[in-house]
């Protein structure tokens, strides 16, 4: 295997963007709606399309802008369906989320006549590429430069930090207790539509890297496998963040390693690191010291030896 | 029981709410147009243990939902000591029902007491270890301190019981609603919530208790309210606790959801 200063990044970059998307990702999993984060990461398509028609530019502000108002307009939506329309909060979520990313993608095969956007790259987010577009700049006299959306993402990871660490005791209490919150004058609401334009943004910023489905498994898997694990809510973020720095490390060396076995081309890395996530998932599912499938078979075993 | 036996007020000073420690006036609640709650009047003076008992589907914990302005109201008012429940929500505790939380949560039994300082402590700042300190303390007195660090999914349903009890103890407020802490409960925890409730009785302390097992009722509670979607009877255990007013909470189920429905058609 050859290893080039591009994998460096795309590795780098891969890791970056599983880590912020796993830190909101921890919350959707213990709140149990990471099904909103495939909502939002669905919806937020037309928002970048409407940003991208109305500025005439990929320029991150305006599209980060446009997908952190669909993304709350999506919660907002689903809830009011699902209140007054007398529809499960599954089916309303159903009926926002598909309508929003149809129209989206309506609008980006429109906009594309004009303009340079995929909607393949949207689906699938474009990895490899990423390295290729630099951010140049220069500090105290030296000159650095690095991949666009290792930058952006860093910012998001940066963002995604501050807010749970400022508000970590409110998030934590009105994921476990949203009533006892609210009698303590906690807006358990406020800190749910934060959450939701934390994963707006999030999504946004992984788009380009990872697209809008990969993005899925990059909130919820890492989450998950650090929720079998852990009984610490900090910790559980640190695991999580753990989880998407390996399924990125092995993601992108399988994405070229694999394929080759069986004399083919390296495959798509965001596909193969979601791959990874998700073995990495089943193999803590079958070890996970408490609640693990070998621990409850010994457990079961041994009071039936018992029994007998 | 030795306790002294209240006097029962005269009905003036009972409905004057500016002395009542809860003071409800025409609640209703209703989900979806069908009442659940029907013209609730209630005036319940200070330090009292309050059991409030009914059937199932009385709205019993519907009835302290809306006194925490967790549910809508459809009409009507509800005031703690003399003021709305906004002005008063710092001296108010809430113990909710147990199942009504995930307990696979990764947070220790410290923790879950600390979340009843959050209010006290206010946004952007952090649990400090004098506050770790309180909850501790809380804990023991509850006696589970050695649980503290403990994740809560490891507790038994009493110790989780006691966590929430050891929070509202934290919480240190004047007037508690707590949602069935008596269900399924072993004996030692059982006692020890009684224990607590007598203690927050002797300082003065107001707590509503919705209550299920009515074999004790007499035994925990000096002030009973029986529920079944109207006010049957509210006034000392003693008075309120009888047979006949039993019947008509538990027995005339039927009759009262006839009589609401009619004079709900009659008002829409």
């Amino acid at each position: 295997m050859e290893w080039y200063n591009l994998d460096t990044w795309i590795v780098i970059t891969g890791a970056l963007c599983a880590s912020a998307c796993a830190i909101p990702g921890c919350f959707l999993v213990l709140r149990q709606m990471s099904m909103m984060g495939d909502a939002i990461s669905h919806a937020v398509l037309p928002g970048l399309a409407i940003a991208f028609m109305i500025t005439g530019s990929r320029s991150s502000l305006s599209m980060f802008v446009g997908a952190a108002v669909v993304g709350v307009l999506t919660a907002l939506f689903s809830q009011w369906i699902s209140q007054f329309g007398k529809v499960d909060r599954g089916a309303s979520m159903g009926i926002v989320f598909t309508s929003l990313f149809a129209l989206g993608l309506i609008l980006i095969v429109q906009a594309s006549n004009h303009v340079e956007l995929d909607a393949s790259c949207v689906l699938y987010g474009a990895l490899e590429l990423t390295p290729l577009d630099l951010w140049h700049w220069e500090f105290l006299g030296l000159s650095f430069k690095a991949p666009r959306a290792a930058c952006v993402l860093t910012m998001i990871l940066v963002i995604n930090i501050t807010v749970i660490g400022i508000f970590y005791k409110e998030f934590k209490i009105s994921s476990f207790d949203p009533a006892l919150a609210k009698t303590l004058g906690i807006h358990s609401g406020l800190i749910h539509y934060l959450l939701m334009t934390m994963v707006a943004i999030t999504t946004v910023a992984a788009f380009e890297a990872v697209g809008s489905i990969i993005v899925i498994a990059m909130l919820v898997v890492p989450a998950a496998t650090a929720y079998l694990l852990t009984e610490n809510l900090v910790i559980m973020m640190f695991v999580s963040v753990f989880f998407s720095i390996a399924a990125a490390i092995l993601g992108h060396i399988s994405a070229i390693l694999v394929p080759s076995w069986f004399g083919l081309n390296s495959t798509s890395s965001s596909a193969m690191i979601a791959v990874m996530a998700g073995c990495l998932f089943l193999i803590a599912w079958i070890f996970a010291p408490k609640q693990g499938l070998l621990q409850n078979y010994f457990i079961k075993s041994k009071s039936h030896n018992k029994a007998r | 029981m030795t306790a002294a036996v209240p006097a029962p007020l005269p009905k003036s000073k009972i409905l004057n709410p500016q002395s009542a420690a809860l003071h409800i006036q025409d609640l209703t609640v209703a989900y979806h147009s069908k009442p659940v709650l029907w013209d609730v009047d209630l005036s319940i003076p200070e330090a009292k243990l309050v059991g409030i008992v009914g059937p199932n589907g009385a709205g019993k914990s519907t009835l302290i939902k809306a006194c925490l302005n967790l549910l809508p109201k459809t009409s009507g008012a509800v005031q703690v000591f003399g003021k709305s429940y906004e002005e008063q929500r710092s001296m108010i505790g809430y113990v909710p029902q147990r199942e009504s939380v995930d307990w696979d949560f990764p947070v220790s039994a410290l923790e879950v007491v600390a979340m009843g300082l959050y209010g006290k402590i206010g946004w952007f700042r952090s649990v400090k270890s004098r506050h770790k300190k309180l909850a501790k303390e809380a804990l023991d007195r509850v006696g589970i301190a050695d649980l503290a660090d403990r994740q809560i999914s490891q507790l038994s349903g009493g110790q989780q019981q006691r966590v929430f009890l050891a929070r509202a103890l934290a919480q240190d407020t004047r007037v508690y609603f707590m949602d069935e802490p008596f269900a399924a409960v072993d004996a030692a925890t059982e006692r020890a919530i009684i224990e607590l409730l007598k203690e927050f009785k002797s300082l003065g302390k107001t707590c509503f208790v919705v209550h299920h097992d009515l074999a004790t009722v007499s035994q925990y509670f000096d002030w009973t309210v029986l529920l079944n979607m109207r006010i049957v009877k509210s006034g000392p255990t003693e008075e309120v606790f009888t047979r006949e007013n039993l019947s008509k909470t538990y027995g005339g189920k039927l009759t009262i959801l006839e009589e609401a429905s009619n004079a709900l058609r009659i008002t829409h």
